[in-house]
């Protein structure tokens, strides 16, 4: 029930990511400083900001932006981290000793600190900053699961069989083990969706995020730093309940999802 | 044990060259920003050679590692002799991180536990809805949100905390309550679970049996087991409290190490981040190694070889 629940709210956030900059009404950098500050309205549906830009338009491009980090963040993080994982498991011995190591150190510390420590080296940091430095740390929980499943798929009969017919090791990852990964990756997977959203959206907050103003971290500093001006308290609202709608989603998801946390929420 | 502590200091290692490697391999000039425009070539020749970008990446790791060994975790450049050291910097507003994330600590662990074991005990009732919608709350809502949400509901409404920019302990309380929400969250899940696997346990069986009384039964026999896994999370989570630190510091205008870090990064002040950076991350091992140790003195069936 939660799950589906997490699956619907998880696909109303992607909808509007793909199509959210064709329904926003307005240009989402364009400043009218004539028009700051304004409340919600028939033409400004969530009113402006502190430059006078639409906040609505602001939300669904912000969504754009949140989707395509995102899934460019998982997709690249899953890969490289079931790959690790997949190399280490079959081949064991050295490749999982060194694998293991790296893995070992980057879980030793917090990541958004590593996150942080790459952005910084940049002056302005594009949206492919970003996703690179999520995606440097961020493939180790897939490699760790990759890693136990091929331990334990290894000794299973199927694999042996074709071991034994001569299949090739390549041949016995891609075609045997990567398919049987898929779905305990999911777990991961749809929480990672909520973690790159969050780590984003901070890095965003701190003044590290993609230069360009309407990324919901972006919008959430936006909000914090004028919250001493009466009548657009509720700003900040907006991004951090998008934000919230997201991470309630893969929540929900990644728990119906999960044999082993079912029902702890 | 030995082992436990020797991949502790591997892991250390680890995050220093990382951290090293990503600083100073990325292209990208902190000598323009720091020097500014008009500097002659000497000027920025000099700076160069303060930062040591002159000598190889070696040179400057083996220096940086030089640093940590005599603690001061290198100098401020230009002028190094009339700046503090870095360490000395560091350990200025340390002690404003540590207090806070020491304080978001106690937020989670005395918030958590009351509404992890009332969810267990009453399982399936709304008091278990409530405590389910607020763990999810406490996951869901990002930090900056609610850390602003706190300053304007009991600052700038209601007026019973001190709000941003002031000091003292009662101004340490929004600040505490916006690091510790997330932890909260967390462990009040674990604790509700945690009992109710603990509850089901043959021995609670027995003392219920032999007639204890309920409260007994909850508090002694049942939390005391309990609370084992759940304490030893939260100490795993202390150095998320920390980075946690670095937004809530945001926030509130709060000297500390993020506020430190930030600003390092934007005067490109490389020294100074990395310095930071290394420091965090060595509390954050620190506290795991030790957690873990402690681990297998209090419970002797996960004892570390």
């Amino acid at each position: 029930m939660s799950a589906k629940v997490g699956g619907v709210m998880l696909a109303v956030f992607v909808i509007f990511g793909v199509v959210g900059p064709w329904l926003a009404p307005f240009d989402p950098a364009q400043i009218d400083l004539a028009h700051r500050f304004l409340p919600a309205s028939t033409m400004h549906w969530l009113g402006t900001d502190s430059n006078g830009i639409d906040t609505c338009s602001q939300l669904l491009w912000g969504a754009r932006e949140a989707l395509i980090i995102s899934v460019s963040v998982v997709a690249i993080s899953a890969t490289i981290g079931l790959a690790i994982g997949t190399l280490a498991g079959w081949y064991r011995g050295v490749v999982d000793e060194l694998a293991m190591r790296v893995v070992d150190i980057l879980m030793a510390f917090p990541g958004i600190l590593l996150n942080i420590a790459i952005v910084a080296t940049v002056r302005r940091p594009g949206i492919g900053v970003i996703i690179f430095a999520l995606c440097a740390n961020g493939w180790v929980g897939y490699a760790r699961v990759a890693r136990g499943q091929v331990l334990a798929l290894r000794e299973r009969d199927f694999i042996s069989a074709s071991v034994a017919l001569g299949a090739s090791g390549p041949r016995v990852m891609v075609r045997h083990l990567l398919p049987n990964l898929v779905g305990p990756a999911l777990v991961p997977i749809t929480f990672g969706f909520g973690a790159v959203i969050a780590i984003e959206a901070s890095l965003s907050f701190l003044g590290l995020g993609p230069q360009v103003d309407y990324t919901w971290g972006a919008m959430l500093a936006q909000g914090t730093a004028f919250l001493w001006k009466t009548g657009f308290r509720t700003y900040v609202l907006v991004p951090g309940l998008a934000i919230a709608w997201v991470m309630v989603a893969v929540n929900l998801l990644g728990d119906g999802l999960d044999p082993h946390r079912r029902g702890t929420l | 044990m030995l082992r436990r502590l020797g991949s502790g200091a591997l892991a250390i290692f680890g995050v220093t060259v990382l951290v090293f490697a990503f600083l100073h391999l990325v292209p990208g000039d902190p000598i323009d920003h720091l020097a500014g425009g008009e500097a002659t070539p000497e000027q920025r020749m000099k700076l160069e050679h303060c930062l040591g970008l002159d000598e190889s990446a070696v040179t400057q790791l083996t220096t940086f590692l030089g640093h940590v060994a005599d603690g001061t975790l290198g100098h401020q450049c230009p002028d190094p002799e009339h700046k503090p050291s870095v360490a000395a910097r560091i350990s200025s507003v340390m002690p404003h991180t540590i207090a806070l994330a020491i304080a978001g600590m106690l937020v989670a662990i005395v918030l958590a536990l009351p509404l992890g074991v009332l969810a267990a005990v009453r399982r399936g009732t709304w008091i278990d809805t409530v405590a389910t919608v607020t763990a999810l709350a406490g996951i869901a809502v990002p930090m900056m949100l609610f850390a602003s949400l706190l300053v304007l509901v009991f600052f700038a409404e209601l007026g019973w905390f001190p709000g941003p920019t002031e000091t003292g302990p009662a101004a340490l309380v929004l600040p505490a309550l916006a690091v510790g929400t997330h932890l909260m969250a967390m462990l009040s899940r674990m604790t509700r679970s945690s009992m109710i696997a603990v509850l089901g346990e043959d021995y609670v069986r027995t003392a219920r049996a032999k007639g204890l009384p309920e409260s007994r039964v909850l508090f002694h026999h049942a939390l005391r087991n309990a609370l084992l896994p759940v304490l030893t999370v939260a100490g795993m989570q202390f150095g998320s409290l920390l980075t946690g630190a670095i937004i809530v510091e945001k926030v509130f205008a709060r000297p500390g190490l993020g506020t430190t870090l930030l600003e390092a990064i934007s005067e490109r002040d490389y020294p100074v981040v990395q310095g930071t950076v290394f420091v965090i991350a060595v509390i954050y091992v620190v506290v795991n190694t030790a957690v873990d140790l402690l681990y297998g003195l209090v419970d002797p069936r996960i004892r570390v070889a």
